[in-house]
């Protein structure tokens, strides 16, 4: 939270309006559970009344399409007077009775932050009196009137860091990637090919890869299969390098810093030419390798589609609702490509934001987006959006947990060079879908106005696909 | 005692709940959530089980009072349907933060309702009272009274708080406000001798509309269904019905019990699911208006639509006969669907291996009992891993659940199908089980189960 000020000086939404409506925004606990669902063995917690748990539930496993391990200490009116410790010691029993994890994460709810449990102090002392609860336990606080979805997720993966990594001596080659929460399954199996190719062994923290990359096991776990173990864990002090993907990061990777000395980097966006650039150009500067030919290879197709493609996005106005790094990602791409960002509304403070050219990025809801998005060719949010895109009449663009009216959510990859030319294909189809032709009625002028910019007729006329001409630069291209 | 545990009180001592009704006294009192096992519980709170049972009345607002996790992690989740308004599917929520735990979120709610009437002018406001906002001690009674009347508009307290409960007390607390703030507070346009209520009816997926039409053929008028497609004023009139139905188990039975107490109006119990439960559904409904006035000739044309349209569901589920005879089922479900599911299931000559019954009242167990002859098959719980060795040792052709538990059948490789609230598919009334009974044969006939089961060709060992 390092800027407030400078973001606040930009948001108009949340000092004026009383009432959010139809919200962007997930709570912190949820990121906070995600982020557990990325280690082996996990059975993450909610320290909360059921409720919380059943809808953190509902809405990922209609996001991954997966059985999610969620559990809660089922407070009610009477054990949240009389302080939680006892639920949790009976919730921690049964897990291990029930499930066998080989790690716990336990964040706190807006119920239990209300009335201020001491879970820390109260972890203590069910530990000493439980030896067979052998496992992690790691909580973290998380309430729900504070922050958001991404906040939960930084928080749960610092904590982790600091409770269970500890300094060793460098292995060469070894490093530590601390992928933020918008950083899909698909997206970490693209990193992990591309960190490998270059020589190098990464550990990834937290792994969703492994635990929601929808795949079928051959037997049933009441725990998230796959994702970071226990051993690689214990291994990440010894990286020689590690870097954070989002800016959320931050914090998770300056806790790194510290306790193991291990040099890091943020990344704040793997999306783009240029982002990309930044990460081939560090990972080849890391090994003492060139970038793999397969790599050249991929960012010559990417400059084709961007040439391609540069046709349909230049001047087009994008409305982006996501949580400030995906916001970031998204939007730095949007800009990259020629688009103009005509609205980005966020849900939770963050100094990245302060960098994004757009007219002004706000806290706020979809009923916000909706008002700005207005006219524009575009609107990226999560699936929610769906009712706004709908009523104002423009392409839509799914991006960002919850995803639940799409197939294959775990799988979208946008980082790296084809991450990046996949997402140059699909939204420039999506643009080229939706373009306007000129009629012969004399419409022209309108289809200007329509798109609020100058451009004029002629070259929309060029650039519509009706018309694919090709430009001669593109025949110049490597 | 506060207002709410007066209330939630009442709710467990329902004299009409077949449950309660086999308790001793001191076991009333403790009521029917029982103690939540810390680590083993994952149902919904009572928060969502009032907004299940309110929302899908269309043309209101339903204002989430509290932190985000409520209305931000949940909203838009449930498939029931409008034929008109749909300011239902908005999520507006007070959100919180804080400042507003600190000094109490009362101020918030109130600019909020305001926002509401000024920018969506909707014909009332329910306000949800959640958690941390009950903790913190916002007193929404009070305060929707005072923006009731400060902005002449209904605005609707609904005081179910995740933690004083499961799901189901969240129905009967949802039942309790619209008995004390809206039944009976407008008058129907007119009446007729034909109309009746249904209770505890949300129109998932339209469900609703595959009854609606053979009522109007018999005359019958729906004046109000709680809560599917509803309208505020159809609600707010519901008093001058001449019958009731009520739907899905005991999730509103006090809305049923209290309106025929204090309106006397009668009601039943049924089911829309399966054919003959429809056609007993459709007899009783008819029964009640004609002992309350109705003309009697409405029974004999009850069983001439009855006789018409089970001919016509029969005809086409015979088709489905010879496929689905002998195919085993396994039904994870609750309350009022184990019983009409079975039955209907049976029917058709599907076998039920297995039917949970944890969420069944003892009246539902007797009637799985009398349905399938013995309780061999009746599961009071049954763990993931055990229903995934139950589906991987194929011992049932298909698994029929709510979504949360897809996977573990479809991870086992074997077909599933939704029959809880977030399935597409309507499977109420005579087309709604012909419905029910092609996806079961879409699903179990799938090309796919043979390709998927198929060992790796470098898999020679395995055999799934
Ligand atoms: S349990 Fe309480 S805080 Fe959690 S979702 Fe339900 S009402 Fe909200």
């Amino acid at each position: 939270m390092n800027a407030p000020a400078t973001l606040r000086d930009r948001a108009t939404g949340p000092a004026t309006k009383a009432c959010t409506v139809n919200p962007l925004k997930m709570s912190q606990p949820l990121g906070a559970a995600l982020a557990f669902l990325g280690i082996a063995g996990s059975m993450p917690v909610f320290h909360g009344s059921q409720g919380c748990t059943a809808f953190g539930l509902v809405l990922f496993v209609r996001h991954f399409r997966e059985s999610i391990p969620l559990q809660t200490t089922a407070m009610n009116e009477v054990t949240t007077i009389l302080g939680g410790g006892e639920n949790i010691e009976k919730a921690l029993l049964n897990i291990h009775k029930r499930a066998k994890p080989a790690f716990i994460g336990i964040a706190s709810t807006g119920l239990t932050e209300t009335k201020g449990d001491d879970v820390a102090g109260d972890l203590r002392l069910i530990k000493d009196a439980h030896p067979e609860l052998d496992m992690p336990i790691v909580y973290v606080s998380t309430p729900d009137y504070q922050g958001a979805f991404q906040d939960g997720w930084a928080k749960a993966v610092t904590a982790i860091i600091e409770s269970m990594v500890t300094p060793a001596a460098t292995v060469k080659g070894q490093v530590t990637i601390l992928p933020g929460c918008h950083v899909t399954p698909g997206d970490v199996i693209e990193l992990r090919d591309i960190v490998t190719a270059f020589g190098l062994s990464p550990i990834i923290l937290p792994d969703l890869s492994g635990s929601l990359d929808g795949h079928v096991p051959g037997d049933f776990s009441p725990t998230s299969l796959g994702g970071t173990t226990q051993a690689e864990i214990a291994r990440i002090g010894a990286s020689e390098f590690a870097f954070a993907i989002g800016e959320q990061m931050r914090p998770a990777a300056r806790a790194l810093a510290e306790r193991t000395g291990v040099p890091t980097r943020i990344f704040s966006s793997l999306t783009g030419l240029g982002a990309a650039d930044d990460l081939f150009a560090s990972l080849s500067a890391l090994s003492g390798r060139p970038v793999p030919d397969k790599y050249r290879r991929e960012r010559s197709q990417l400059v084709d589609a961007m040439l391609d493609a540069h046709f349909f996005f230049g001047g087009k106005r994008v409305a982006i609702g996501a949580e400030p790094d995906l916001l970031w990602a998204l939007g730095a791409w949007c800009k990259d490509m020629g688009c103009e960002i005509a609205a980005a509304i966020t849900t939770t403070e963050s100094p990245v934001l302060v960098r994004l050219v757009a007219d002004g990025v706000r806290l706020g809801d979809l009923e916000d987006l909706e008002v700005q998005a207005a006219g524009c060719d575009l609107l990226i949010t999560h699936s929610h959006g769906r009712q706004a895109a709908q009523r104002l009449g423009i392409p839509f663009l799914r991006m960002g947990p919850p995803i639940f009216d799409r197939l294959g959510a775990a799988h979208r990859v946008i980082v790296g060079y084809k991450g990046t030319r996949d997402l140059v294909f699909e939204v420039g189809n999506i643009f080229l879908a939706h373009g306007h032709e000129l009629r012969p009625d004399g419409e022209g002028p309108d289809v200007r106005e329509e798109h609020g910019q100058g451009s004029p007729v002629g070259e929309r006329a060029c650039a519509s696909p009706g018309h694919p001409d090709i430009p001669p630069g593109r025949l110049e291209s490597p | 005692m506060d207002g709410l545990a007066n209330t939630v009180q009442q709710v467990f001592n329902e004299p009409a709940c077949g449950k309660n009704q086999g308790k001793s006294d001191k076991e009333r009192k403790k009521g029917c959530t029982k103690a939540l096992q810390p680590g083993a519980a994952a149902g919904g709170c009572a928060f969502d089980g009032a907004k299940i049972a309110l929302q899908p009345i269309t043309d209101v607002a339903h204002l989430v009072h509290g932190p985000i996790a409520c209305e931000g992690n949940s909203w838009d989740n449930r498939g029931a349907k409008s034929s008109g308004p749909l300011l239902y599917r908005t999520g507006f929520t007070t959100d919180i933060n804080e400042t507003d735990v600190v000094f109490g979120g009362e101020k918030r709610l109130f600019r909020a309702i305001k926002e509401i009437l000024a920018k969506y002018d909707p014909p009332a406001v329910f306000v949800y009272q959640t958690c941390v906002t009950a903790l913190i001690g916002d007193d929404i009674e009070a305060l929707c009274k005072a923006a009731s009347a400060r902005f002449g508009r209904p605005v609707i307290p609904v005081n179910a708080p995740g933690f004083v409960g499961s799901k189901n007390l969240g129905n009967k607390l949802a039942g309790e406000a619209l008995l004390e703030y809206v039944i009976g507070t407008q008058e129907p346009e007119y009446t007729t001798p034909y109309d009746i209520n249904i209770i505890g009816e949300y129109n998932l997926a339209g469900e609703l509309w595959q009854v609606k039409p053979l009522l109007a053929e018999l005359g019958i008028r729906v004046l109000a269904c709680i809560s599917g497609d509803a309208r505020y004023r159809e609600v707010a009139s519901a008093h001058r019905a001449r019958a009731a139905m009520m739907v899905c188990s005991k999730a509103m039975i006090n809305v049923a019990r209290k309106m025929e107490e204090r309106y006397a109006i009668p009601f039943f119990e049924g089911s829309f699911y399966g054919v003959s439960d429809m056609s007993e559904a459709l007899r009783e409904i008819a029964r009640l208006l004609i002992a309350r006035g109705a003309p009697a000739d409405l029974a004999e044309r009850a069983e001439a639509l009855i006789a018409r349209e089970e001919a016509r569901a029969w005809t086409r589920l015979d088709a489905y006969r010879p496929r689905l005879k002998g195919k085993r089922a396994l039904l994870i479900t609750g309350g009022v669907k184990s019983w009409s599911v079975v039955a209907a299931l049976q029917e058709i000559g599907v076998e039920i291996v297995g039917t949970s019954v944890k969420k069944s009242t003892k009246e539902d167990k007797e009637r799985i009992k009398k349905i399938m002859g013995d309780e061999a098959h009746m599961i009071e719980d049954m763990t993931p891993r055990e229903m995934y060795k139950l589906l991987k040792d194929a011992r049932a052709d298909i698994m029929l659940s709510g979504g949360r538990s897809q996977f573990v059948a479809l991870k086992a490789k074997v077909p599933w199908l939704d029959i809880n609230q977030e399935r597409h598919h309507a499977y109420a009334g005579y087309d709604g089980m012909v419905a029910l009974v092609g996806e079961i044969d879409k699903a179990l006939y799938n090309p796919i189960w043979a390709q998927v089961r198929r060992p790796a060709p470098w898999d020679t060992e395995t055999v799934s």
